[in-house]
């Protein structure tokens, strides 16, 4: 594999159906990132300055601060299944751009 | 009392393993096979996997007796630890499979070539798997005193390392895989079930269950185990909580024994497959914790749990003499051990002593050492790898050498690691070493995380601020843990146990000063070819 710097590479990266892909993947992945990373760090810090809100009961003996924490893992999957369903788009875009590549390789060899 | 029937289960897992070894040993002789299992293993494999690396034996113990002692603030280390994921599968885990070879530094030096970004980044994977390899060596005295209470410590270190080696020298990467998921099979297995009595015994009630958990006395106050502060109070304790949560978000993004997994799948999507398994199976293990947790703290009681911490010997000592508990305590102190303070490892041995009698304590027993067993495997092989791949390899040899050379460098190393393992925890048994795994999580989120981003998503970004950001995080974490209260106790010049909160900006910041200072045009004209490479597959190793 060639590692040097080709300008194939450069042309590819400014390509619209490369950028689009890179578009539509960073529309999801940093929203979604900054989301869960603000969603979890709340726990910590309602947790660690308002332990007394937090302690309040409210599923039977739940607490507010427990519940939060049960509610992160139900957070962690949605945002997995979320992330599967788009990742399926963003394999079809990157499959039809390598297939179109290899074909202009081996044709120009 | 549970010696027998566990050695004959640990026997079993042991002799099974084995048999995985000599079938691995036979699949392949190429040092791809050694680091990568060929990039055959399957995504729900590799998932499989994945959490058996990650759930280790500090987590199965440690974690269930945190929630047993300190019920919320305890079950914190597990939502941070599975959040983690999210960071893995958004950010790294498909860049990392399309762009990299066999280790974290492939990923860096794609772009930011040459020796300076490789050779510290291979120092940072060799100083965090060494430091989480001791943490998980050095508790092994503490379980082995379940299964042989007649050995002793060092020789149960020494036989674990032993055994440990010959699935990574004989076996590689395709054995280490299996080892992985045959044990995160039995410790699911083993946690669900443990769980599953544990609720049993409120008639499967699970508000019955919260309300006795929330009813158990904790000598601290007001609080009560499903109310935040029995661990972390006050504002020190609040800043404690959001720096170690901090550490652990980010910190397995950047763990070097996760991340090679991605290179052992044929492709990114493999890699992400593999992610989505991990976080099913790494989920509904960390919500057994806090079930197996406030079940240990109603079921079987604190006190008693506390009374069961000793290490070695010395439990067996107290069991024969218990009038004789504070002479030992003074006696340890004065030989310079670490006396254990009611501390919680034993939390999930005694709530299966207590909700399913003698057999499933020798069950959980036996899993508790085939996962020190499995980790220990998988961290030797990372840091293996980073030895002869990034710096015999890479540096020293400047890529030349053939695959018989590179595959015999790849295993010394791995013999080299592991007796240097064996022998710093055999040195360091009976000290208090639990601050090491997340020392690993500081200085993996601190030195590595900040580097990976920036190289994936900076054009700008280059080889000084690689090397100046990796400097940044890993001096800052160390020297911030150094002259921490889990070092220095009450003499600490930093207040918090863990450094997360200063020194992963530090690294971002050492990150971004160090590229402002020059520009780097031949880093800056590889970012096309990297975000191409990242994003589609093309080129990626096969």
């Amino acid at each position: 594999m060639d590692r040097g710097i080709h300008p194939r590479w450069q042309s590819l990266a400014a390509e619209p159906e490369f950028r689009s892909l890179l578009r539509s993947r960073r529309r999801f992945v940093v929203p979604a990132t900054i989301f869960f990373i603000a969603y979890y760090l709340a726990l910590p810090i309602a947790a660690g300055f308002w332990p007394k809100a937090m302690s309040r009961p409210v599923l039977g003996p739940l607490t507010i601060a427990y519940c939060f924490a049960l509610s992160q893992f139900v957070m962690a999957w949605l945002l997995l299944a979320l992330y599967l369903y788009r990742a399926r788009q963003f394999d079809l875009a990157a499959a039809r751009i390598r297939r179109r590549e290899t074909r202009e390789v081996l044709e120009t060899q | 009392m549970t010696a027998q029937p566990s050695l004959v289960m640990f026997a079993v897992f042991v002799g099974i393993t084995l048999v995985v070894t000599y079938w691995a040993a036979g699949q392949s002789r190429t040092s791809r096979g050694f680091y990568a299992a060929d990039r055959r293993i399957g995504g729900l494999q590799n998932g499989w996997a994945i959490a058996g690396d990650y759930v280790s034996a500090a987590t199965f113990l440690g974690i269930t007796g945190l929630v047993a002692f300190y019920g919320f603030d305890g079950f914190m280390y597990s939502v941070g630890w599975l959040v983690a994921y999210l960071a893995v599968l958004f950010l790294v885990a498909e860049p990392l499979r399309n762009t990299g070879k066999y280790t974290l530094a492939d990923l860096m030096s794609f772009r930011l070539r040459g020796r300076g970004v490789r050779a510290i980044a291979a120092v940072s994977t060799l100083t965090i798997t060494l430091f989480y390899l001791i943490a998980q060596m050095v508790g092994v005295g503490a379980i082995v005193n379940l299964i042989l209470p007649r050995f002793t410590d060092a020789a149960a270190i020494a036989g674990v390392g032993v055994l440990m080696l010959v699935y990574v020298l004989f076996g590689g990467m395709l054995a280490t895989t299996w080892v992985q998921i045959i044990k995160a099979g039995l410790l699911l297995v083993t946690s669900i079930s443990l769980a599953i009595l544990a609720v049993r015994h409120f008639n499967f009630s699970l508000g019955d269950f919260f309300s006795a958990a929330a009813s158990v006395s904790t000598g601290a106050g007001t609080s009560n185990l499903l109310q935040p502060g029995l661990l972390f109070h006050g504002p020190i304790g609040a800043w404690n909580l959001i720096s170690l949560g901090l550490a652990l978000v980010l910190g397995t993004a950047g763990l070097p024994h996760i991340l090679v997994r991605f290179f052992t799948v044929p492709s990114a999507k493999a890699a992400r497959t593999s992610v989505a398994w991990a976080m099913v199976l790494v989920g509904v293990f960390y919500l057994t914790t806090s079930v197996m947790g406030l079940g240990a703290a109603t079921l079987v009681g604190k006190d008693h749990i506390g009374r069961r911490m000793y290490a070695g010997q010395a439990i067996a000592y107290i069991a024969r003499h218990p009038a004789q508990q504070s002479a030992l305590d003074a006696q340890l102190k004065d030989k310079g051990f670490i006396v254990p303070k009611p501390d919680s490892n034993f939390a999930a041995p005694l709530l299966a002593s207590q909700v399913g009698g003698s057999l499933l304590t020798a069950f959980v027993a036996a899993v508790a050492f085939a996962t020190i067993l499995a980790v220990v495997a998988g961290l030797t092989l990372t840091a293996s790898s980073a030895f002869a791949h990034d710096i015999w390899f890479s540096l020293v040899r400047g890529g030349h050498g053939d695959e018989s050379e590179h595959l015999f460098v790849a295993r010394a190393a791995a013999l080299t690691v592991g007796a240097l393992a064996i022998a710093l925890s055999i040195a360091l048994r009976g000290f208090n070493v639990a601050f090491l795994v997340g020392l690993a999580f500081a200085v993996a989120a601190s030195a590595n995380v900040p580097v990976i981003l920036l190289a994936l998503s900076w054009r700008r970004f280059s080889r000084l601020g690689a090397i100046a950001g990796m400097l940044a995080g890993l001096i800052s974490s160390l020297a911030l843990i150094a002259l921490s209260p889990v070092v220095l106790g009450d003499r600490a010049l930093f207040p918090l146990e863990n450094p997360g909160i200063i020194s992963i900006p530090a690294g971002f910041i050492g990150a971004i000063l160090g590229t402002l200072l020059a520009r780097d045009r031949e880093s800056e004209a590889m970012f096309d070819q990297l975000q191409v490479r990242a994003t589609t597959g093309l080129g990626a190793e096969v």
